[in-house]
């Protein structure tokens, strides 16, 4: 067996070895950062959306990454109706007539998005919480709902739609904008794809925290997390704020559907929600779970770091290193980088 | 929500703010079209046009060959007068789950060959019995005996994937059915002794040789980079190019990618450091098409190639113009329009990659039961000692279940 | 947990489920044995009798009950985890690919590991303890950083852990085969007859009565028996009563002298080798492992198959793993259902549909799971029992006369 385990480890330290590259991460910093940046403010969007849950419902809505997919099929829909046909190509709108569409694409991203997010709460979670279930009830409701939806775009949306939306194979994409550099730092191109993402993205998040920190209803979210009882008896209404949450975090979730298809056009499918949501539910845990700020922190942490570890090791790890970095942040504080603190974290 | 109209505007402000730039750059990149109000149909563009043609048909060594020509292609239909009751054909595969489209692909093809067989030959009706895998071993373990034990099913096309293969092979091998793979290109497998098992396609040695020869001899690349997937296919077939490139290929842009990944950033800037001739990709359109299109964007101009996985019409559809002279190989010879336009009739979406082998297939089981045949051993004896031209190349196979000579075709999206 | 208690006098209305239940409870435990072996019998023989309507259609019964047979058996570990010690671990696919990693490993051909000189007919036995231990020992190096996260964290990072596995058997190429995967593991080689020239075991036994599948399903039944023995012996132990007191707060077992830490160490341990012996067998079963047998989704089908089932029964969790295993199996190749044709392929296809609903609906009316587990008495609990059930028994004989005579 020792024997074994010596061939085992030799075989083990040779791969890893190989693998390692930092010259590959220097040559490659800034760009990697810029991509890194453009995919963590996605991640950070989505993860606004469990954080928020989590912090009103102590739940983790595992079903968020189908809403987040219902938000790609949503704008992608969107764009259809306007009149655009899959051509796999970049449309040439013009200026105005490109922010046009695309604000009315994200609109109808996020309506969809946020629909079903608020269905979701009505028909799932809803009669749970009447009946006072436990955590993992609603954690396996979660599981089902995500089946449900990922289903019903992969077998029932191509029959309700003639074939035009859903199905196995991932939309051909509607391309509004053509990826073009616009400026250069380091070795580093900025196309103008990466400006919107980070800039649209930013810009929500920031709105969304103004709105749960300097708001009525964002106040209402707040005493909901920090004390549901004391809160529903100074007269908030408690299954008010949880619809809103939902829908928050779900137009939150269809913005995100729109950026990221901006980014990879092609990544409009069924199943296309489930591993980005993961990465987000992580990002949300990275910076404290139920804390805002910390979602967008986690976010935009993970992205650059899953970047500069496939630099380092190889391609095949970005998982690895997303989890890795997950389970060791959360070795040395417990409760995320920033702690949980929607309300205030509970003991 | 709707009443919180000043943070609203602010993140309006913004967002407009962003996609102002969008809006500037499509101007830069665009020329045309000028924000016309009702041109939102207006702006397609040329996409529809690209398609995968075959450039030409090469050996394992990338030399070329002359296409086979002169003899025509068995027909399903056969003569007509067949006679034969309840036969059935099986087909094994992933017909849900993840992998569905590759199954879906198979089972038409076969189905259409059936179809053609059974309105020509009335006095023949042959049914097609479909097994769902779901391309997952365990599930697999579970469809294999009730195929075998089904007695009406003489022939099997199938199982689809490599690895489901491996885990069944033994039960049809002991029961003696045959199997007919349209897509499992795992070279092991034919090193089992299984005497039922014929591929119906070369596998990925032939293929994956023949592409990295034409790539170094013919179109004389000095630097290529191999990038593949995690599935025994993609590995496969990236390990034989890397192998048969030597020196060409270069170990530092040797990215690895999942199947499932949409996203590529990393991949892209390694390639971009290495600043190759050409980039190869092992694995399927699912991930080429993004792969593709990211490379670009990133500026990457280098040639693209890849094998079968990635030769379906959707590749082109999901990549656009970045596919535009993409190389692809596959050991399948082009479809005839006949076929295509029959098959876009019965299923009303083009055929796919291996629809064509499992119509030969089909259609060399056909041929089987036509004769009479109705035992499963005297299926796998007509078929080992077949030799036929089919649709896509002519099938011969040698004692261990490999076709005797594959050549791969490439193909370029022009 | 639960809310209902049975000694609760006020609550005259005993469900079909209590009076079984009820009556289970007071049974002596050789009583228990003797109805339990027939019953398990039967539960062995269904896949040679094939009752008509149960039997799947499109696919092997055999081979489906062997699949719930694994199911089983991680569910009864995951339950120790989720159930008893109230640890959720969205990771426990993990410890699945371990065990069945070490069997392929130890003994596929195409692994860099094997090890040479083991007869091949016991290759397979030989790696099973190798397995077990193995992931024990995998159990204790998530559980010992880990475990000091509470809740929802350790759900993340076990999830986390169960990727990394995964992962790196992916990754790892020229230590796991990578995404090529191990073939021809092992299995073990016991009744070769000219039938069956490589024995009960191998795939390729298809002869009935007895097709590979069953012979799998039989092999864990066995173990599922040993298992359940020993995890009950551990429930009624000191430990089983640790595990209560964590779950039902952490803070006041710490309080109360409870070593917290170790006996959630325990629950990790001892699931992750029950997972460990599961994948064991799958190994030996498919004789061939590939890293995408074992994603995330998997863990939150274990999953649901512990909370379906009761989280905290152990026989609950049993009937879950068999609805998580056999539901998508049910419709699939059926042409008819109780004489009313039915397209079973057609209907097959939405089976991920419909097992998203179920899941959905049955959390909503019995979010407890099918057979929640009660509040037990672990000491003198049978004593209590039967004087429960006398007293109960007797007060619902009143009540329903009353009530009969009201209606």
């Amino acid at each position: 067996m020792s024997v074994l385990l010596l061939a085992g480890g030799h075989v083990l330290a040779g791969s890893m070895v190989s693998a390692f590259d930092i010259g590959a991460l220097g040559r490659n910093f800034w760009a990697l950062t810029v991509d890194g940046l453009t995919y963590g403010s996605i991640y950070a969007l989505v993860a606004v959306g469990y954080t928020l849950v989590y912090g009103v419902l102590r739940l983790i809505n595992f079903a968020h990454s189908e809403i987040f997919m219902f938000g790609m099929f949503g704008q992608y829909a969107t764009l259809m109706l306007l009149g655009f046909s899959p051509s796999g190509n970049a449309y040439q709108q013009g200026t105005l007539m490109t922010i046009v569409y695309l604000l009315v694409a994200m609109v109808g991203g996020m309506a969809v998005a946020g629909g079903a997010a608020v269905g979701l709460e009505r028909v799932a979670y809803r009669p749970l919480r009447r009946r006072g279930a436990p955590a993992l009830v609603f954690l396996i409701t979660a599981i089902g709902a995500s089946f449900v939806l990922q289903e019903f775009v992969h077998f029932v949306l191509p029959k309700l739609t003639g074939g035009n939306l859903g199905g196995v194979n991932a939309q051909q994409p509607i391309r509004l904008v053509q990826a073009t550099a616009q400026f250069h730092f380091g070795n580093a191109t900025v196309n103008n794809v990466e400006i919107v993402i980070v800039v649209a993205a930013l810009g929500l998040a920031f709105a969304t925290d103004r709105f749960i920190n300097a708001t009525k209803f964002g106040r209402g979210i707040r005493a909901v997390a920090q004390d549901p009882v004391t809160a529903t008896l100074m007269g908030v209404s408690r299954e008010r704020v949880i619809m809103l949450t939902f829908l928050v975090g779900g137009l939150l979730a269809g913005a995100a559907g729109l950026l990221y298809t901006l980014r990879v056009p092609s990544g409009i499918l069924y199943s296309g929600g489930f591993i980005l949501g993961i990465k987000a539910f992580a990002a949300a845990v990275l910076g404290g779970i139920g804390n805002l700020r910390g979602a967008l922190l986690g976010g935009l942490l993970l992205g650059v770091m899953e970047l500069y570890g496939q630099a380092l090791f190889g391609t095949e790890w970005r998982d690895v290193v997303a989890f890795v970095l997950l389970i060791l942040v959360l070795m040395f504080r417990p409760t995320g980088i920033l702690g949980e603190s929607l309300g205030r974290a509970r003991a | 929500m709707r009443r919180s109209t000043p943070r609203l505007a602010g993140v309006a402000l913004v967002m407009t703010a962003g996609l102002v730039l969008a809006g500037c750059s499509s101007k830069s990149t665009g020329g045309g079209g000028g924000g016309s109000t009702s041109g939102a149909t207006g702006g397609s563009s040329a996409s529809s046009s690209l398609s995968i043609q075959p450039l030409v048909q090469v050996d394992a060594t990338g030399k070329k060959v002359a296409a086979a020509g002169g003899s025509t292609a068995a027909d399903p239909a056969g003569d007509g007068s067949a006679k034969c009751s309840n036969i059935s054909i099986g087909m094994a595969g992933a017909l849900t789950g993840p992998n569905a489209a590759l199954g879906t692909n198979i089972l038409n093809g076969l189905k259409l060959a059936v179809d053609q067989h059974n309105k020509a030959n009335a006095g023949c009706q042959v049914t097609v019995k479909q097994f769902d895998t779901e391309g997952d071993p365990q599930k697999a373990t579970q469809v294999a005996p009730q195929i075998v034990s089904d007695t009406s099913v003489i022939g099997l096309l199938g199982p689809a994937f490599s690895g489901e293969t491996k885990a069944t092979g033994s039960i049809f091998n002991q029961a003696g059915l045959l199997s007919l793979t349209a897509s499992a290109t795992n070279p092991g497998l034919t090193t089992n002794g299984w005497n039922n098992f014929f591929r119906g396609l070369g596998n990925d040695n032939s293929q994956g040789g023949a592409i990295a020869s034409y790539m170094k001899d013919t179109l004389g690349y000095k630097k290529v980079c191999v990038i593949q997937d995690d599935s025994d296919y993609g590995i496969g077939l990236a390990t034989v190019v890397a192998k048969t490139l030597g020196s060409v290929a270069v170990s530092s842009c040797n990215a690895k990618v999942k199947t499932g990944d949409k996203d590529f950033s990393a991949a892209v800037q390694l390639v971009k450091d290495a600043s190759p001739d050409a980039v190869y990709y092992g694995g399927y359109y699912a991930e080429a098409a993004p792969l593709l299109s990211q490379l670009r964007q990133g500026g990457v101009t280098a040639a693209f190639a890849s094998g079968d996985g990635t030769n379906d019409p959707e590749f082109v559809k999901q990549a656009g113009d970045a596919s535009k002279g993409a190389y692809l190989t596959c050991p399948c010879g082009p479809a005839p329009d006949k076929f295509a336009a029959d098959y876009k009739a019965m299923f009303s979406v083009a055929p796919g990659v291996y629809s064509v082998e499992a119509y030969d297939l089909g259609t060399i089981m056909l041929k089987g039961i036509d004769k009479g045949i109705t035992a499963r051993g005297d299926l796998v004896k007509f078929v080992s000692s077949y030799d036929g031209a089919g649709l896509a190349k002519n099938y011969k196979w040698d004692s261990t279940g490999e076709l005797a000579s594959a050549s791969t075709w490439v193909y370029q999206v022009k | 947990m639960s809310t209902e208690t049975v000694t609760a006098p006020a609550a005259p209305h005993l469900g079909v489920g209590d009076r079984i239940r009820l009556w289970w409870d007071t049974l002596p435990r050789q009583t228990q044995w003797l109805v339990g072996i027939p019953a398990i019998v039967l539960i062995a023989l269904l896949p040679v009798l094939r009752p008509p309507v149960l039997t799947t259609v499109g696919t092997d019964f055999g081979g489906v009950l062997a699949q719930f047979g694994m199911y089983a058996l991680l569910a009864i570990g995951l339950n120790v985890v989720v159930g008893q010690a109230g640890l959720l671990d969205l990771g426990y696919v993990g410890f699945y690919a371990v065990g069945a990693y070490t069997v392929g490993l130890i003994t596929s051909p195409d692994s860099p590991w094997r090890v040479h000189g083991l007869d091949p007919h016991w290759a397979w036995l030989a790696a099973l303890p190798v397995a077990v231990a193995l992931t024990a020992i995998s159990g204790l190096i998530l559980g010992s950083p880990t475990l000091r996260l509470r809740g929802d964290y350790l759900a993340i990072v076990t999830l986390g852990f169960g990727e990394i596995v995964r992962l790196l058997a992916d990754n790892l190429s020229n230590i796991t085969g990578g995404g090529r995967g191990l073939s021809r593991i092992a299995y073990p080689v016991v009744g070769t007859s000219s039938t069956r020239p490589t024995g009960v075991f191998s795939a390729g036994n298809t002869a009935h009565p007895v097709n590979s599948g069953t012979a799998w399903f039989w092999l864990s039944l066995v173990l599922i028996v040993v298992v359940l023995t020993l995890v009950g012996n551990l429930e009624r132990s000191r430990v089983g009563r640790a595990w209560v007191a964590i779950r039902e707060d952490e803070d006041a077992a710490e309080i109360m002298g409870v070593p917290t830490f170790k006996f959630k160490l325990w629950a990790f341990l001892i699931g992750a080798s029950i997972g460990g012996l599961s994948g064991a067998l799958y190994a030996g079963q498919v004789q061939f492992v590939v890293p995408t047998t074992f994603n995330v989704i998997n863990s939150m089908l274990f999953l649901c198959a512990v909370v379906l089932g009761g989280q905290g029964n152990k026989l609950g969790v049993i009937l879950g793993a068999f609805i998580v295993v056999y539901l998508p199996n049910f419709f699939i190749g059926r042409t008819n259902l109780f004489g009313i044709p039915i397209n079973g392929n057609e209907i097959a296809n939405y089976k991920y549909l419909f097992f998203g609903v179920a899941l959905m609906v049955l959390m909503i009316f019995r979010p407890q799971g099918l057979f929640p587990a009660r509040q037990k008495l672990l000491t003198y609990g049978r004593d209590v029992y039967a004087a429960a059930r006398r007293a109960a028994t007797a007060l619902t004989h009143r009540t329903e006369e009353t009530v009969g005579e009201a209606r």
